[in-house]
């Protein structure tokens, strides 16, 4: 792509000939091979290549669970347990599945929160990171979807609060939630329509994340410095460094994966699920899946229905405007020294939000829940712009070889370079 | 992706109240969607007609049979008549739990109704919002007496 010349050279004649006509190993070997990335990344930076091997799991579980799964209101339930039971290691595809929603969200979240400490989102990465924003709005969709197939009561009684959101929005409300569920409730209809859009969101999933990617690689990567590569010295070619330490990363990524699908497969789901789809009995606690219980505390902190559903919803979209309202001059919170106590308290806010979604809203919970719910929003309305302005930043290395290093350590040829920008 | 011609051709039901003793309730399913018949005791009644209209969260009778303005009084949820009888879509208008109170040992709720255990909306012995997120009253669908002893609903 466009920051580096090509250095890929056809080995053999046949190389040659496809190179003139569809340059696509040409593409491949630019951007995965000689790609240069810079050379202080550390493991937090693997997520990116964790993150589609757990899309490429999903999809090619998805799509051997889906030969077996009977999308209907009377057979689904049973069909799930069979696939459990009686099909070919259907118990080992059904647990990766499932628990591999729950790494994919484990690994974006990570990947958020690495984004934001790091000021990934800062120019030029804009759409880099709206692309990302909007990646995570599908991953969320389709998590939902997905969990309503098995069609027990979490199942059903999820995506009855969660369509009923729909019916607070003004005059049209009530005709859009009919609309989705086609019919006057929660039905096999709506079961039906959720597989179909199920299996399609993954493949609009994957499409995105090629834009991400290619927007990646116009801009080149950020690194834990926050400084722009300037030479070459900057930078190690991806294979075999960033290649090696991808795959380091996943190795232990898989092992925890591997563990809670061996040892703990339904952990991170909910017991009420093996109950199949009663709808004229509501379970007498209903929560979603651990992944969306931050937003779930945040919609029920709001006394309101209209104003809670707002606020959830503005939650994850103000994500999409984070790159202009962090107004700081650096883009590491590594050389922020206020901005940082203020980073890990918005973590907490955030894991404390998702303690208090799976909680009942009664008591001190909502007290606490509206007061988490204020600071994270907070956080990035009236922190973030203005902690950019009155801090001042600590002192940065001059480049990523020197942040690498350390000062004095810039090689010859790198300081009379022109700085690039 | 709206309701297909088999799904609205179900659209009314007839129900026999007759073996409904006082201070029991049914639960019948309609388009779906479950349908609470409560035969109120005197008591209950009282209740909710000694209720001022100024205590309510929601001042709209949400009766299907009956303008959106009017307001929700007891005779208005109910019909003239057969005031001990209430018919409501037991769907909470918060984000759509069935309620608890149609069975002996549920909790009713500070107000002797319904409670949605969901996210905490307590309904009155006529069904009316009076703490909670819920935002509406239970909705009345438009139905009828064709007997003493049964009613047809949709």
């Amino acid at each position: 792509m466009a920051q580096h010349e090509s250095t890929y050279r056809p080995g053999t004649r046949v190389e040659q000939w496809l190179d003139e006509r569809l340059p696509v190993a040409r593409l491949m070997y630019d951007s995965f091979v000689n790609y240069p990335t810079p050379r202080n990344l550390n493991y937090l930076w693997t997520f990116g290549g964790i993150l589609t091997f757990c899309l490429g799991v999903q999809i090619l579980t998805g799509v051997v669970l889906a030969m077996h799964y009977i999308p209907s209101d009377k057979m689904a339930f049973d069909s799930v347990e069979d696939i459990r039971r009686n099909v070919n290691f259907g118990w080992l595809i059904r647990n990766v599945h499932a628990v591999g929603a729950s790494m994919f969200f484990i690994a974006v979240y990570i990947h958020i929160a690495r984004g934001l400490y790091y000021g990934s989102y800062k120019a030029p990465r804009e759409v880099l990171w709206i692309l990302g924003v909007i990646i995570y709005l599908l991953m969320m969709a389709t998590g939902f979807m997905g969990y309503t197939l098995p069609w027990g009561q979490m199942s059903f009684w999820g995506v009855t609060v969660i369509t009923n959101l729909f019916s607070a929005i003004p005059l049209v409300g009530e005709s859009i939630t009919r609309w989705l569920w086609g019919g006057f409730a929660v039905s096999g209809v709506t079961l039906n329509r959720f597989f179909s859009l199920h299996y399609l969101l993954p493949f609009v999933i994957a499409g995105v994340v090629g834009l991400h990617i290619w927007a990646l690689h116009v801009v080149g990567q950020n690194n834990p410095a926050g400084i722009e590569v300037k030479t070459k010295s900057d930078t190690v070619p991806m294979t075999p460094f960033a290649v090696m330490k991808d795959m380091t990363g996943l190795a232990f990524f898989v092992l925890v994966f591997a563990w809670f699908v061996f040892f703990l497969p339904d952990y991170l789901g909910h017991a009420d699920n093996y109950v199949e789809a009663n709808p004229l009995a509501t379970p007498p606690h209903i929560v979603p899946e651990w992944y969306y219980l931050p937003f779930y505390a945040i919609l029920r902190a709001i006394p309101s229905k209209l104003g809670g559903v707002v606020a959830m919803f503005s939650a994850i979209l103000i994500l999409a405007f984070v790159p202009w309202l962090d107004t700081s001059r650096v883009k590491s919170t590594k050389y922020r020294p206020i901005y940082r106590y203020f980073f890990w308290f918005f973590l907490f806010t955030c894991v404390a939000l998702g303690y208090l979604g799976s909680k009942p809203p009664e008591g001190a919970y909502v007290y606490w829940a509206r007061f988490f719910t204020a600071y994270y929003f907070l956080h990035f309305l009236v922190v973030m712009p203005i902690v950019g302005v009155l801090e001042t930043p600590r002192k940065m290395p001059r480049s990523i070889t020197e942040a690498v290093l350390g000062p004095g350590s810039t090689p010859a040829g790198a300081t009379a370079a022109p700085e690039k920008r | 992706m709206n309701p297909d011609a088999s799904t609205q051709a179900l659209a009314s039901i007839e129900v026999d109240l007759a073996p409904v003793a006082v201070g029991q309730a049914i639960t019948v399913m309609w388009r779906g969607k479950p349908v609470f018949i409560r035969h109120r005791t005197a008591e209950e009644i009282k209740k909710a007609v000694d209720t001022p209209l100024s205590d309510l969260v929601d001042p709209s009778a949400r009766n299907d049979a009956l303008p959106e303005s009017a307001p929700a009084t007891d005779l208005n949820r109910t019909k003239k008549g057969k005031e001990n009888w209430i018919v409501m879509v037991g769907i909470c208008t918060h984000l759509g739990c069935i309620p608890k109170g149609q069975s002996i040992a549920d909790s009713k709720g500070d107000f002797g109704g319904w409670f949605c255990p969901c996210h905490g909306s307590h309904y009155d012995t006529a069904g009316r919002i009076r703490k909670g997120p819920a935002p509406r009253n239970l909705e009345v669908p438009t139905y009828e007496f064709v007997s003493d002893t049964s009613i047809r609903i949709g």
